[in-house]
């Protein structure tokens, strides 16, 4: 479709398993998930609460909350290197220089009691060899770029002096400074109104096309998915069950938990007060998981035992089309 | 609209705070909250309520409850004014609400059954024994199961919680029902369980909703009515068929242009709104939007007090020379 060099891998996931220690022991949030982000596309992870997408994330920045969150399995490739083998200093470097991270909370991602322009310098000082006045420059500088009016003034408040979409243009501001390759947005608009939230996936869409980052946005919100990614990953109870394009998942989803999660939605289209689709049941608690489908007990649908035994496999069943379903949850 | 019963009206209610301010803490100001308000709900209809945050939904629906005492005008229920200093037990009977939040609403130290029950024990409504059974038949109808009342809230998940909470509100067996955001903090696909419960409740007990919310398709999806507010204001209301068609006011239109669409094939031209929304306490003068948007024909609005026209049948809008073109 794109020209050789536009479709190369920058991040690769392969399976990707995280357990958390917990009182009742171990349990698994993520089980064996892989996924690759492309150079300048974006990439998007959905699914309810609980899923494992911002353990995703963080799995990716290497933040897991230590010493009860562990990579148990698998590989992240960024670029030409090997994230889980590099050293602590060798991490510390590729965060915020070539992996920006935007956090859902605006407000609890950012220091209370420092200047906004200070924490912007700080990611200048950190990561390029600049002195302080040229860091508060720069951070001013990027604080307008991301549509802060009056950057100069504005660079000595404090976040409480700022409303909820300013203080996240503050943190794209930070995420975005150092030109970032690839960029994780964990909930970037979820805390915002819809006005405001169309503010910001429209500064995010800029600036990618500006910069040339790829995109990996993690949201429940299939609307923003749909008007902002390239491809789309749908995660279930710790496993990624459908990966495709964004047109052809919301044309044509296969999982039945895809399905489901598509006709739930209200929409703006919809026939008023016509009952909506429900996936029956809340997602499983991580300790009560199944190796085999685990989907099943909401599917409404009644599953051989083998099904719930053993794991269904990862199949493209189009290119670029990947479902991981049971042969019950598969619709087509 | 006439003909049909109204159950709730509100003539032009004012919610203001003081603001407090220098060394005696005297008020130097006011945060119009809520400013100048009129609307009327019809029995058996679902009104919903659209907005920003801060733009004064929920002072609204506290104010009708009686969790805020209205600074001015007047509210009527079923045709009879309401004292806001000092309500009816009927009234606090029959105007019942649920929160937005299912985790912070909800005692966490008492059972789910003492939670639903309490209503009833203020009011003294009925006896023990009776009590029992009126609980169990609520955590029926909300789609629980009866050993839920032995529970304690941390045991069921948010979309759980939230039926404990319609539960409760409907204890006394209401006629008017304020849901401010009900479902804004659960799932997808528990947003639309929940949402399914308040549809059937509806028709089963012939309620009458006044519904708050920020997700517009949510919100067109139940609604009967439609009332869009702006800093303290409402500045459009309509069937909602009618208002989705034919959005009158500029701040509706952004608004509705700026909700992402879940399909991807759907490219469409978005109205960015600049900026927040302003600041009830030291508001611009004139239209608020038209600042805001820094609209050519603001200086217009700045000495004109804009007033609620209806364009077509119970389409009714506020007349700014900056935001509507009539």
């Amino acid at each position: 479709m794109s020209s050789e060099k536009e479709c190369e891998v920058l991040l690769e996931v392969k399976d990707l398993s995280v357990s958390f220690a917990s009182d009742g022991g171990e349990v698994e949030a993520l089980d064996r998930i892989s996924f690759a982000i492309k150079k300048g596309k974006n990439l998007g992870l959905v699914g309810e609460s609980g899923c494992g997408k911002s353990v995703s994330a963080f799995s990716i920045m290497r933040l897991l909350p230590k010493p009860t969150g562990n990579i148990t399995h698998g590989e992240i490739r960024f670029g030409a290197k090997d994230l889980l083998s590099l050293s602590t200093d060798d991490m510390r470097k590729v965060r915020g220089n070539e992996i920006g991270m935007i956090f859902q909370e605006p407000m609890n991602a950012l220091n209370p009691v420092q200047k906004i322009g200070d924490q912007v310098a700080e990611v200048f000082l950190l990561h390029q060899n600049v002195s302080k006045s040229q860091a508060w420059q720069l951070a001013v500088d990027a604080l307008s770029e991301v549509g802060i009016p009056a950057a100069e003034t504005r660079a000595l408040d404090y976040p409480h002096q700022l409303s909820g979409g300013m203080r996240q243009r503050v943190v794209i501001a930070m995420a975005l400074a150092c030109t970032p390759k690839l960029i994780i947005a964990d909930e970037p608009t979820t805390a915002l109104d819809v006005t405001v939230q169309a503010q910001i996936l429209d500064l995010l869409q800029v600036l990618q096309k500006k910069k040339g980052s790829s995109i990996l946005l993690i949201t429940h919100d299939l609307g923003v998915v749909a008007e902002t990614c390239d491809e789309v990953c749908v995660m279930y109870a710790g496993r990624i069950v459908e990966r495709a394009s964004t047109q052809v998942l919301f044309e044509n989803p296969v999982h039945a938990y895809t399905r489901g999660l598509l006709s739930s939605i209200p929409r703006m289209d919809g026939i008023p007060k016509k009952k909506l689709t429900t996936i029956p049941g809340i997602v499983p608690p991580l300790s009560q998981l199944n190796q085999g489908c685990r989907f099943a007990p909401r599917s409404g649908l009644p599953h051989p035992e083998d099904a719930l035994l053993s794991r269904p496999p990862f199949r493209e069943i189009q290119p670029g089309h990947w479902v991981e379903a049971c042969p019950v949850c598969a619709v087509r | 609209m006439s003909g049909r019963k109204e159950v709730l009206k509100l003539d032009q209610l004012r919610v203001h705070f003081p603001v407090r301010g220098g060394v005696f803490r005297r008020a130097v100001g006011s945060c119009r909250a809520v400013d100048g308000v009129s609307l009327t709900i019809e029995k058996g209809q679902t009104f919903g309520l659209v907005g920003e945050s801060g733009c004064g939904k929920s002072t609204l629906a506290k104010s009708i409850v009686g969790l805020v005492r209205p600074t001015s005008g007047s509210i009527y229920f079923k045709g009879k004014e309401v004292n806001p200093r000092s309500l009816t037990p009927d009234y606090r009977k029959s105007v019942q609400m649920v929160f937005q939040d299912p985790v912070e609403s909800l005692n966490p130290r008492m059972t789910v059954g003492a939670i639903i029950e309490e209503p009833l024990l203020i009011h003294k409504v009925c006896s023990k024994h009776q009590r029992r059974q009126r609980v169990a038949k609520l955590l029926e109808q909300v789609g629980l199961a009866g050993n839920a009342a032995d529970r304690y809230p941390f045991e069921f998940s948010g979309g759980q919680r939230q039926r404990i909470g319609v539960a409760r509100a409907l204890a006394l067996e209401p006629e008017l029902l304020l849901l401010d955001e009900p479902v804004s903090a659960l799932d997808v696909s528990v947003q639309s369980q929940v949402l399914n419960l308040l549809m059937d409740l509806q028709s089963e007990l012939n309620l009458t909703y006044f519904l708050i919310a920020h997700d517009l398709a949510v919100i067109r999806h139940i609604s009967d009515v439609i009332a869009v507010m702006y800093l303290g204001k409402i500045v459009e209301v309509g069937y909602a068929a009618d208002l989705y068609a034919n959005p009158l006011h500029a701040y509706t239109k952004a608004l509705l242009s700026s909700i992402p669409v879940p399909d991807p094939k759907v490219r469409k031209k978005r109205i960015l709104i600049p900026g927040d929304v302003p600041s009830p306490i030291n508001p611009p003068p004139g239209c608020a939007f038209g600042s805001r948007m820094n609209s050519p024909r603001y200086s217009m609005s700045v000495d004109q007090e804009s007033k609620l026209e209806e364009v077509e049948p119970g389409h009714w809008v506020l007349a700014c020379p900056c935001c509507v073109n009539l």
